[in-house]
């Protein structure tokens, strides 16, 4: 039970990292239909501007307390993602918007390759670790062990979480990101500058992302200029798995994946007497979202589509 | 030139000579002219023609997006090393082997089509890239408890493609030259590239491939004509997965060696790179995405040369800078050629038709909106 206890909580931290990332993919998809390949590089730049911060802070005065070097980061990081996102979007997608739909596909891929290529020539192939400034303190909860870091994590999340949804649901900006999705020509027609709510959504996405790739490095302690990719493609999975252009089933596909990969983790040796180790805890998450995908084909809480749209 | 590719197109039979005398050619030309290591990458360009033509027909004939593709080709590669090779002790020849591992792959292809039938567009192509990814875990770790792929090592020691003693590993003298291991894998790639290359041109016009066209355009349309879309999007996956299993086994036998390592996801979206930048659903555009892909990264290794003969010393080191550029290169040719640099003819016209007629043209599964 401890176990069962400790893995949901691993999972749930895991989950809302997730979770921010899928958010910027399922946005964009909601309003462009494309998939945004490059979100999990921006998540690796983020983290990587971040940790570069630091060590610079902490290099010029090492005194100074933790959480306002790692503030001072993530600072730094988001607005450097947003810029970064939006001159994306400007370069790689724009000119392709009226382009066959695998088109910005490539251009994505391309975008992708640069960006963890870019980011190998600035912060060379190692592991870069996170440096151990943060409150380390723990707490017992129903037998499990959470650290401070854990509970700041799922904390922030869903402070970023709540304020998404009221810029979707309350603010102007918010009403013409949805009627963009809904439909872009009605949209422009009613006055939206639909340019700048496309900008507006990446940039959006990439301030989630560069937070989440924060807590990501300070989670796992190291950055890498290779861990977007599987943080993407997890967080994009996770997208899907919700349903994907949906805002809570983002939410809810991120929370999911990361709660099965964590017990997928704890318990898969168990349930196989053996047979299977913990490094089988990818082919779970994928097996379950593929089963979700068979027998909900439009994620759990996607809207069902007509055949032809 | 112009005037030259004029007066060849009127002689076609002299067009395709002179091109068969340049393919035959070809590995002796490129030995001399760029060195030895070049045959080698002609090779791998022409396995990655008979994969991206093996994936052109699930994603440029029917339309599905298949980001596993690459699953195929490992199974085919595991197949022939479990079968040929010292790791169980098995050599079975290579016209054994070779059949089956395709068989295989088409098999496994109908086996995840079925269940994904149901699903269109990013959907699906997330459930084959969960597939891709689930083949690779168990290739990278069921080496315990009974050892059968050895995990992240490899198989190694697989058998060189052999007819009673004619190996193709061993080098063989003919007219006075020297065909080396690559060079003798070069011709039989060549032969089974060009009946890749036929089957696919002869599938496209067939029945089945105009069946496969209706379902990409418009699948309910093409289910009220009477098509049975669930077999002909299961054949779809089975004949393109086939060929992704036969590139595998000869990739096996020609490397010697396979290891997870060669099967990643990135493998098979650079597959997709391939018919997307040449042109989706159009065979030479195919050919050309997959032979500029290949080349492209193998060229730009010599980057540093190149430094050295602009700035007299190496700036920056070749191999971190070779990515950078391949990136930036597609980005590029995608931005200025956005129905890939050679489009199907059909593609051509529904891109310079007027804006209204485009867009509804342009409304099918892959191209637009689904």
């Amino acid at each position: 039970m401890d176990i069962f206890i400790q893995q949901l909580i691993n999972g749930l931290v895991l989950g809302s990292i997730y979770a921010l990332v899928a958010l910027g993919y399922t946005m964009v998809y909601g309003i462009l239909e494309l998939i945004n390949f490059a979100h999990g590089e921006v998540t690796m730049i983020g983290a990587m501007v971040a940790l570069a911060v630091i060590g610079a802070l902490l290099g010029a005065s090492p005194e100074l307390p933790g959480l306002m070097v790692v503030l001072a980061g993530v600072l730094v990081a988001v607005p450097a993602c947003m810029a970064l996102a939006f001159v994306i979007e400007k370069v790689a997608y724009r000119p392709l918007r009226k382009a066959p739909r695998l088109a910005p596909l490539i251009t994505a891929i391309g975008v992708s390759i640069i960006l963890q290529n870019a980011a190998m020539l600035i912060w060379g192939r190692g592991y870069i670790s996170f440096p151990a400034i943060l409150p380390q303190g723990r707490h017992d909860i129903l037998g499990a062990s959470v650290t401070d870091l854990q509970i700041a994590i799922v904390g922030l999340s869903i402070l970023c979480m709540l304020g998404l949804v009221f810029l979707v649901e309350r603010t102007r900006l918010g009403r013409a990101m949805r009627a963009t999705a809904q439909s872009r020509e009605v949209a422009e027609l009613m006055g939206v500058n639909v340019n700048t709510v496309i900008s507006a959504t990446f940039v959006i996405g990439a301030a989630l992302a560069a937070v989440a790739g924060v807590m990501v490095s300070a989670y796992y302690g190291l950055a890498h200029y290779y861990m977007g990719f599987l943080l993407g493609l997890k967080a994009f999975s996770a997208a899907v798995l919700g349903g994907i252009g949906n805002i809570a089933g983002a939410v809810l596909g991120g929370m999911l994946l990361g709660i099965i990969e964590a017990l997928g983790a704890g318990y898969i040796g168990d349930l196989t007497g053996g047979f299977l180790g913990s490094h089988y805890q990818d082919v779970f998450a994928f097996m379950v979202l593929i089963l979700v995908l068979v027998f909900r084909p439009s994620g759990l809480l996607g809207e069902r589509v007509a055949n032809r749209a | 030139m112009p005037t030259a590719l004029d007066w060849l197109r009127r002689r076609p039979l002299l067009a395709y000579a002179l091109l068969a005398a340049l393919l035959i050619a070809l590995p002796f030309l490129v030995g001399a002219g760029l060195g030895r290591g070049w045959v080698r990458v002609l090779d791998f360009v022409l396995l990655y023609v008979m994969l991206a033509i093996g994936l052109n027909i699930v994603v440029g004939y029917a339309g599905l997006l298949d980001l596993g593709y690459i699953a195929f080709y490992a199974l085919g590669a595991y197949l022939f090393a479990w079968l040929a090779s010292p790791h169980f002790g098995l050599h079975l020849p290579f016209w054994l082997v070779l059949p089956i591992g395709a068989t295989l792959a088409g098999i496994f292809g109908a086996l995840l089509g079925a269940p994904t039938l149901r699903l269109r567009g990013d959907y699906l192509a997330i459930v084959t890239l969960g597939f891709g990814e689930i083949i690779r875990i168990f290739m990278n770790n069921l080496n315990a408890p009974v050892n059968i792929t050895n995990g992240p090592q490899g198989i190694n020691l697989i058998d060189p493609i052999r007819l009673g003693d004619f190996s193709l590993a061993s080098p063989v003298s003919l007219f006075g030259l020297q065909f080396h291991q690559p060079h003798l894998y070069y011709y039989l790639f060549l032969a089974l590239t060009l009946a890749t290359v036929f089957v696919a041109l002869r599938l496209q016009d067939s029945r089945i491939g105009r069946a496969w066209a209706a379902i990409r355009e418009d699948e309910v349309a093409a289910a009220a004509m009477g098509i049975d879309t669930r077999n002909i999007k299961l054949l779809a996956f089975a004949m393109g997965a086939a060929f992704g299993g036969l590139a595998g086994g000869l990739f096996a036998s020609f490397q010697g060696f396979i290891s997870p390592e060669s099967f990643n996801l990135m493998e098979s979206i650079m597959i997709l790179c391939m018919i997307v930048l040449g042109g989706m659903g159009n065979i030479p555009g195919v050919v050309v995405g997959a032979v500029l892909l290949t080349v492209l990264p193998e060229a730009l290794r010599h980057l540093g040369d190149w430094q050295r003969a602009v700035l007299g010393h190496v700036a920056v080191d070749p191999n971190d800078l070779r990515m950078l550029l391949f990136g930036l290169a597609m980005v590029v040719m995608m931005l200025y050629r956005p129905a890939g640099l050679l489009p199907s003819r059909q593609r051509q016209r529904e891109f310079a038709a007027e804006d209204g007629v485009a867009e509804q043209e342009q409304a099918s599964l892959y191209d637009s909106k689904a």
